[in-house]
């Protein structure tokens, strides 16, 4: 069922792409004056993914996300200043520089970090979730992971145990039809992923990942029946990245045409012009957001500039918890 | 004091643990229905329930993950993985994320998880059972890794374990599950911190752990027949490493030679001759040596594989070569 989009929260959707759009837009901007350093793996083109799907999350549910996960800390609520300031690696970051791009943690949203390991995360959604039945809370988890994790035998791992003991597990499959440059086309047998669900004998679905509003009605749906004990469900969103893997992929997988093609439904643009015929949303009023969002960005990056950088003798706090 | 074999220990660890802690629960392959691989939880289901006991699908990457999203959710899981071969399998979780997520994410999620796996040959069990791979455990920060060599250890340090607010790994030597000793039964937590002084000595320290520790005190037994007074300490803790103890037993003995059932490349024991010799190397009055498995993936045949693990015969030969000639 596609609920009615009002203007307030049609506009609220276009400002959250926007904010991720722009934020690593400006990202791409401060890795190339040498500000952020490792890898940068940019959401950009995937956005409708995460905005949509966290409209169906409350604050008492679990995210864990992969290593390409700035939109989902963000559209999740972490501030952009905690963010970005990680980025530079500095102590008001919020993993405190320890973690960069790819380990954004956030523990006051629930937000049980980004992950590198490809598939590394699934286990870790079926436990919070487990943790969750066992101390009997109404609450979902949501673990997005891409297409290139369901070549991983934990996905088929977390799915049957997920499955086995019912557990209030989302899976949100982003195929953005690459496992870094292997084309779906090259890796999964069964290229139709949410397939996988019936092996398990869980609801499974394929959604346009271009489309906020069809991201976000699913996942409500899906997350509905979750949380109503039917056990996990599997999302797979279709979508597509519009940049390279990371800040060293020359893109010699794919072409331009492609590309070229998929940015014609690029889910910003797309759904600003939506917005717009419907007459939800004046020229000014998209000037408005876009002010809005880079203030946002400017402030946050003020915020990385003049963060404190950790001191080195405090590199091995935290490895483990100081005992009393 | 009561009579109790290590399994038992293990047990009555896991009960107490159970009745005192609902946050508490154990999980992994056959821990229920069958009751442990080695019979460590046998009863707890009728006990605790199938909430509590869990039985998991042969997936040990998803089921080490699942306890450590657990612990993060609140809870204090144990994870029994059968063996230390078949832990290979969630590698990826116990280093990649229970070690790494506290530091990871600025110290704001820790992971108090507990694995227990089986470790060590003796059974004829190949190449594909019988490993010693505690040191490649010992190799990661972010975790603690003990190895429990007595029965009291065997319950006192699965308690100790649960009070550690970050991931432990513990390491049964499976030939030990039927030793029996006698135990006080409701002995608290084992002292993690500091290695024990097994056996007081003069001549040599013998530095052992978990399943090496009955063949280093026969071998002692035999020293002692031929005038040689060894001391005998059992490290407990893998990681940390008490190098106090250690260092204070080697600077008054002059002598160490360190039993290992791990094979020598790279093995636990290198890092503890490293320190010995970077914390007392002008109180050795000879090369710190080595007792170590031979470098050969296990072998079934019982005297391949007898021949391929340290015994009391051969921790003699290896202090006696290190030792004076006497007379």
């Amino acid at each position: 069922m596609t609920p009615v989009l009002t203007r307030e929260h049609g506009q609220e959707l276009l400002r959250q792409m926007l904010l991720v759009r722009r934020f690593e837009e400006k990202c791409v901007e401060l890795y190339s004056l040498g500000k952020i350093r490792g890898f940068l793996h940019l959401y950009i083109g995937e956005e409708a993914v995460a905005v949509g799907a966290m409209q169906a999350l409350t604050p008492d549910d679990g995210i864990v996300a992969t290593y390409r996960e700035h939109g989902h800390a963000l559209t999740r609520g972490m501030p952009a200043g905690a963010l970005m300031a990680e980025m530079f690696g500095k102590a008001n970051g919020c993993s405190r520089g320890r973690g960069g791009s790819m380990h954004l943690f956030d523990a006051a949203r629930r937000f049980f970090g980004g992950y590198a390991i490809v598939g590394g995360g699934l286990p870790i959604a079926v436990g919070l979730a487990l943790a969750d039945c066992l101390q009997a809370r109404a609450r979902v988890t949501a673990c997005f992971f891409g297409d290139g994790a369901v070549a991983e035998g934990e996905f088929h791992e977390s799915l049957n145990l997920a499955a086995l003991w019912k557990l209030p597990v989302l899976f949100l499959c982003e195929n953005n039809r690459y496992a870094m440059g292997t084309a779906l086309e090259r890796h999964p047998a069964q290229p139709n992923l949410a397939a996988n669900a019936a092996a398990y004998g869980i609801r499974g679905e394929q959604v346009d990942g271009m489309d906020v509003v069809a991201v976000e009605s699913a996942t409500r749906a899906a997350a509905d029946a979750v949380r109503a004990g039917s056990g996990p469900v599997l999302l797979e969103f279709l979508t597509y990245r519009f940049r390279a893997h990371s800040m060293y992929d020359p893109e010699l997988y794919r072409t331009k045409e492609e590309i070229a093609q998929w940015m014609t439904r690029d889910p910003v643009t797309t759904f600003a012009k939506r917005l717009t015929d419907a007459g939800d949303l004046a020229e000014a009023e998209l000037a408005g957001l876009e002010q809005d969002v880079a203030a946002t960005i400017a402030a946050a990056v003020a915020e990385a500039e003049s963060g404190p950088s950790e001191p080195v003798a405090d590199l091995l706090k935290d490895v483990q918890t100081p005992l009393p | 004091m009561t009579t109790l074999s290590y399994r038992e220990a293990v047990r009555s660890a896991l009960r107490d643990a159970l009745r005192t802690d609902p946050r508490v629960f154990l999980m992994g392959e056959d821990v229920g229905r069958y009751g442990g691989s080695y019979a460590a939880s046998k009863g707890l289901l009728e006990e605790f329930g199938p909430e509590r006991v869990r039985d998991t699908p042969l997936s040990e990457s998803t089921f080490v993950g699942a306890g450590i999203g657990a612990a993060l959710g609140g809870l204090r899981p144990i994870v029994e993985v059968m063996t230390v071969n078949f832990s290979l399998l969630a590698l990826d979780q116990i280093v990649n994320n229970a070690a790494t997520l506290r530091h990871m994410s600025g110290g704001q999620f820790s992971v108090p998880l507990v694995i227990r796996m089986a470790t060590g040959a003796g059974r004829q069990l190949a190449a594909q059972h019988s490993h010693s791979l505690e040191t490649w455990y010992a190799h990661i920060p972010g975790i603690t890794v003990l190895a429990p060599a007595t029965v009291a250890d065997a319950r006192g340090m699965l308690l100790a374990a649960l009070r550690q607010p970050d991931p432990v790994v513990i390491f049964e030597h499976a030939s030990l599950y039927p030793v029996e000793e006698e135990t006080d039964e409701h002995a608290g937590p084992t002292d993690i911190t500091h290695a024990v002084v097994r056996r007081r000595g003069r001549d040599v320290t013998a530095v052992t752990y978990g399943g090496s520790l009955a063949k280093t005190l026969a071998a002692a037994d035999r020293l002692a027949d031929r005038g040689l007074s060894a001391e005998v300490i059992d490290l407990r803790s893998l990681r940390p490493l008490d190098m106090e103890t250690m260092l204070g037993s080697v600077r008054r003995t002059h002598r160490a030679v360190i039993v290992d059932e791990g094979w020598r490349t790279g093995s636990l024991a290198a890092e503890v001759s490293a320190r010995i010799m970077e914390g007392a190397f002008y109180e050795l009055d000879a090369p710190v040596a080595r007792v170590c498995s031979a470098e050969v993936p296990m072998p079934y045949a019982k005297h391949l594989e007898d021949s391929a693990l340290p015994s009391p015969e051969s921790i003699v030969d290896a202090v006696m070569a290190v030792c004076p000639r006497r007379g």
